[in-house]
């Protein structure tokens, strides 16, 4: 957890090893689907669990969106908010469910204000969590596209933008 | 019906129509006789525009918030169903929605919803399959494109104006206006806050609130209610979820004679509501007065709000009967 915790000080350093990393993913695409994605899901879970969960307290949701919450993993949060803080909030920044824990939310904003790659992504609208995707590897879902994959009737784009920042 | 409406409610009329709009919260009953239902909401129709129907506020059990919404319907009130994200999964949520519009409901409130921890029976498990913005834009697509969320057609799609809350009040501050613009974005009409008791601090949110343009996008209406004492106030602030109150109200009430505490937390409340109420961009108040509820006709007509518009009919909203529930919109 220490090491982690460490890291998280350099939101900038892990947003561009995310960047790094996709590239690196889409790269290896072609290979990847002509091994299988479902056998290379199975290899990569364990460590991609392992590393997320070291760094950022993953949760394996499967459709991961560090990048766009500050390299916060925002399913860290009680209540699984995607879209921004409770109003919950304690006056020292704590959560209102976990007195002894910082508000993810508070913690994404002050790291997003670093990033200077993807922070103001922050803003996008998150549409639901797929609870299907839970525990398989971001990764491959990334891939497949099915990380994206929306409710029918929600709005097909990736990304909504917002009021300028 | 007129289309530029996207309700048939009286609370977008009031505040369609410019006028100063005012909205009170019920305290649910913990009880199975409607009459405590009637009882509440006969003291506050007179002296406000929407009733506010609580989803289990404080994580603690009471008659359901879309039972209250049908009691109310029923009698002619124009109810606010509070929906929380915390006890439904979006199954559940998108069926009560409709059920709700069937019986009348023209307001839905989009919540995240209190920790069940804040409750008494913190041993529940919490479902948080939604978040209040995919909520609200959930409800969206139901009302404005006659879908469910899974693409599946509505017969016929809810007439419903949007609610989302705002916290402007708890950290992180200078991001609480983009969340606000967040919620709008994804289909809030109007906006009800927590709890206002710190005036310059709202003063400095509803300065961003303009500077993004939000004010013409959507309606805000304050969150304000009374304090009984220094007590309650101190119980407030450190128990109840988001509540922020400044030490100068605080130390006001201890101040205060005992038998005039109530009295002075009526008038700070009222001194609230005219100082927020000269601020561009509020369209109104919410007055939430927990156990405290014949003290909110007194402060709404002590902060001169009084009489109550009589648009959309008298005080009772409830939607003309269609004689073809299919086709007619
Ligand atoms: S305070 Fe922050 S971390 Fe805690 S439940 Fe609310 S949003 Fe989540």
């Amino acid at each position: 957890m220490k090491f982690g915790q460490q890291l998280q000080r350099y939101p900038h350093f892990l947003e561009r090893t995310y960047q790094l990393t996709y590239h690196l993913f889409k790269k290896l695409d072609p290979l990847i689907a002509r091994i299988g994605y479902d056998r290379v899901d199975g290899w990569l879970r364990g460590p991609e669990d392992f590393a997320k969960r070291v760094v950022f307290d993953c949760h394996m949701c499967g459709q991961c969106i560090l990048h766009s919450t500050g390299m916060t993993c925002s399913m860290s949060c009680p209540k699984n908010l995607r879209n921004g803080p409770c109003g919950g909030v304690r006056a020292n920044g704590h959560c209102e469910v976990k007195p002894e824990m910082p508000c993810v939310w508070v913690q994404a904003y002050n790291r997003s204000l670093d990033m200077t790659v993807y922070g103001d992504e922050l803003l996008n609208i998150q549409p639901p969590v797929n609870r299907q995707l839970e525990g398989s590897s971001a990764w491959i879902n990334m891939l497949t596209g099915q990380d994206k994959a929306v409710p029918k009737a929600w709005p097909q784009m990736d990304i909504i933008p917002l009021a300028e920042k | 019906m007129n289309s530029e409406y996207k309700s048939d409610g009286r609370l977008e009329r009031v505040l369609r129509s410019g006028r100063f709009a005012v909205t009170a919260e019920l305290n649910p009953p913990d009880s199975a006789d409607p009459d405590e239902v009637y009882q509440a909401a006969l003291v506050l129709s007179e002296v406000c525009d929407g009733i506010n129907a609580t989803d289990g506020s404080g994580a603690h059990c009471h008659m359901s918030s879309v039972a209250i919404c049908a009691l109310l319907t029923r009698a002619g009130y124009a109810p606010i169903f509070q929906v929380s994200c915390r006890d439904r999964n979006r199954i559940a949520i998108q069926g009560d929605v409709l059920g709700a519009a069937a019986m009348g409901v023209s307001n839905v409130l989009c919540l995240t919803g209190d920790d069940v921890t804040a409750g008494d029976q913190p041993q529940a498990k919490r479902v948080f399959d939604f978040d209040s913005i995919q909520l609200l834009r959930t409800i969206k697509i139901m009302r404005d494109e006659g879908k469910f969320l899974s693409g599946r057609k509505l017969t016929t799609p809810p007439r419903l104006f949007l609610g989302a809350a705002s916290n402007p009040f708890v950290p992180p501050f200078d991001w609480r206006p983009y969340r606000l613009a967040k919620k709008i974005e994804a289909g809030a009409d109007f906006i009800q806050s927590q709890y206002c008791f710190d005036v310059p601090r709202f003063r400095q949110f509803m300065q961003k609130v303009r500077d993004l343009g939000l004010h013409e996008k959507a309606f805000f209406l304050v969150g304000v209610g009374p304090l009984r004492s220094e007590k309650t106030a101190e119980f407030m602030r450190t128990k109840v979820p988001g509540v922020h109150i400044p030490d100068a109200i605080v130390e006001r009430l201890r101040k205060t004679p005992k038998e005039k505490k109530v009295e002075e937390g009526k008038r700070i409340c009222v001194e609230i509501i005219q100082q927020v109420r000269e601020i561009e961009g509020v369209s109104g108040v919410h007055v939430m007065a927990y156990r405290q509820e014949e003290l909110v006709a007194e402060i709404i007509s002590e902060a001169g709000l009084l009489p109550r518009p009589r648009i959309g009919g008298p005080v009772n909203n409830a939607r003309p009967r269609r004689t073809h529930p299919v086709n007619g919109v």
